[in-house]
């Protein structure tokens, strides 16, 4: 029962219902930050306990929670814990505080944190919730992985430049050598919307790949994605 | 007949308002708690950071006061923010300055500039600034390509007394160099400096004779 909750909550996120390339929530991060691999999945981990807190504190939460008023309370719930996350970011990683600083506050207006409050907390229980943020982070961490990596080896041709605010001591990977002349459009945000868009079109096609070699019948049982804005 | 039974839209909304106002209360306690545990190693944090970026410029042998405390401040029209005075034996050694330029590529450029005794720029880093990857963001060491001689190492021992009109880059007729199709960043820290160096050497002795955590306004006497 266990086990095949954790399995169906980890393939939501990470595939079905990925918020990178399914629900293309919370785009506002992934555009900005998502300039190299390293500050890619340092946001992401971020975003991950982000989510995880949120969804645990709604869980636990949603008896006292008022009907008319939950959507303000989710969000005061969501920007106090980012704020706590924001102060512990500064005292205890700093050097990466520096870069990802101005970031670590706009996961409270990343809305698949809300969109996840919303559709899965308030109406599960706290162990699910927290599942449910977890993965759900974790689908965001590989898009942002893989995005931030493929942008970073395009536009500079180096992989992990930036480990030494995480790691002290490693260094960056020269993938192309030092006589790459660098591909500035993948490192801008015009690349970004390039890159993410191809990742999408890799997924839809995965995706219909799949259907078409599965029987009709569980290929018909694929729920949609639900709409959610953002 | 009670109020309630009257006015159930009213009830139901200070129920709401006081349940808004218990979640409101709580949860800034608990932000008001974190903010009181990580205070302190914030602001250590801070200032490791600040020394960092000193130590570059200001080796820390030829001090021995405590820097950051032995601070003043300047005002616009100066393009200089904080001051900070190195001593040795209580005796001047040089200081480091903050100044900025407003016209990079990107927007502002934050530098930090040490001063020495004799006049000229000990070093310069760039503190913050928003400069295109790749193309710009080579006035930051970090990202410049080229490491056996960075672009902004050509400020070390630079005198601060240089005319105004030398204060620019080469292709502006001035004495600095800057990297084909990135003038703009190299135009505006050069500038910057020299205006900031300019100002800061001017009023040496008041910025060293004036009280800690003062604020040395642009009427300072110039010498």
């Amino acid at each position: 029962m266990e086990l095949q909750h954790l399995r169906e909550s980890a393939h939501n996120g990470l595939w079905r219902q990925n918020p990178g390339l399914a629900q293309i929530l919370g785009l506002c991060p992934i555009l900005a930050i998502s300039t190299n691999l390293v500050n890619a999945v340092s946001l992401g981990l971020a975003t991950v306990l982000a989510m995880a807190l949120s969804n645990l504190a709604v869980a636990a939460l949603r008896r006292w929670i008022a009907y008319e008023i939950r959507i303000p309370v989710f969000i005061l719930i969501i920007a106090a814990l980012v704020t706590v996350l924001d102060l512990a970011f500064n005292a205890w990683f700093h050097s990466l505080y520096l870069v990802l600083g101005i970031f670590i506050p706009l996961i409270t207006t990343n809305c698949i944190v809300l969109a996840r409050a919303e559709a899965f907390a308030a109406r599960n229980s706290v162990f699910a919730s927290t599942l449910d943020g977890v993965m759900m982070g974790l689908g965001l961490v590989w898009v942002l992985a893989l995005l931030g990596a493929l942008r970073e080896l395009l536009g500079s041709g180096t992989l992990f430049s930036g480990i030494d605010m995480v790691f002290p001591g490693l260094s960056a990977l020269q993938v192309f050598g030092d006589g790459y002349p660098g591909f500035l459009l993948a490192i801008l945000p015009p690349g970004a919307f390039f890159i993410l868009g191809g990742l999408i079109a890799a997924y839809n096609a995965i995706n219909a790949h799949r259907a078409a070699h599965t029987p009709p019948a569980t290929a018909a049982a694929t729920p949609t994605t639900p709409a959610v804005a953002g | 007949m009670s109020t309630d039974a009257r006015f159930p839209a009213l009830r139901g909304a200070l129920r709401a308002a006081l349940g808004l106002a218990a979640f409101t209360l709580a949860f800034t306690a608990l932000m008001a708690f974190t903010h009181y545990v990580t205070r302190d190693r914030i602001e250590a944090a801070a200032e490791a950071q600040q020394m960092r970026l000193i130590d570059d410029i200001l080796p820390r042998d030829q001090y021995d006061n405590a820097l950051l405390k032995d601070v003043v401040t300047a005002a616009p029209p100066a393009n200089i923010k904080r001051i900070w005075r190195a001593r040795r034996g209580g005796a001047p050694v040089g200081l480091v300055f903050e100044t900025f330029a407003n016209d990079g590529y990107g927007g502002r450029i934050e530098l930090v500039a040490s001063l020495g005794a004799d006049g000229k720029l000990g070093g310069v880093r760039v503190a913050a600034h928003k400069e295109t990857p790749g193309l710009g963001d080579y006035i930051d060491p970090a990202r410049d390509p080229d490491k056996t001689r960075p672009w902004i190492e050509q400020f070390i021992g630079v005198d601060a007394d240089l005319p105004p009109a030398q204060w620019a880059v080469k292709k502006d007729g001035g004495a600095f160099e800057h990297r084909a199709g990135a003038t703009v960043s190299a135009r505006a820290v050069t500038r910057a400096l020299g205006q900031g160096s300019a100002w800061i050497a001017a009023r040496r002795e008041a910025i060293f004779a004036a009280p800690a955590d003062s604020n040395i306004g642009a009427d300072a006497q110039e010498e």
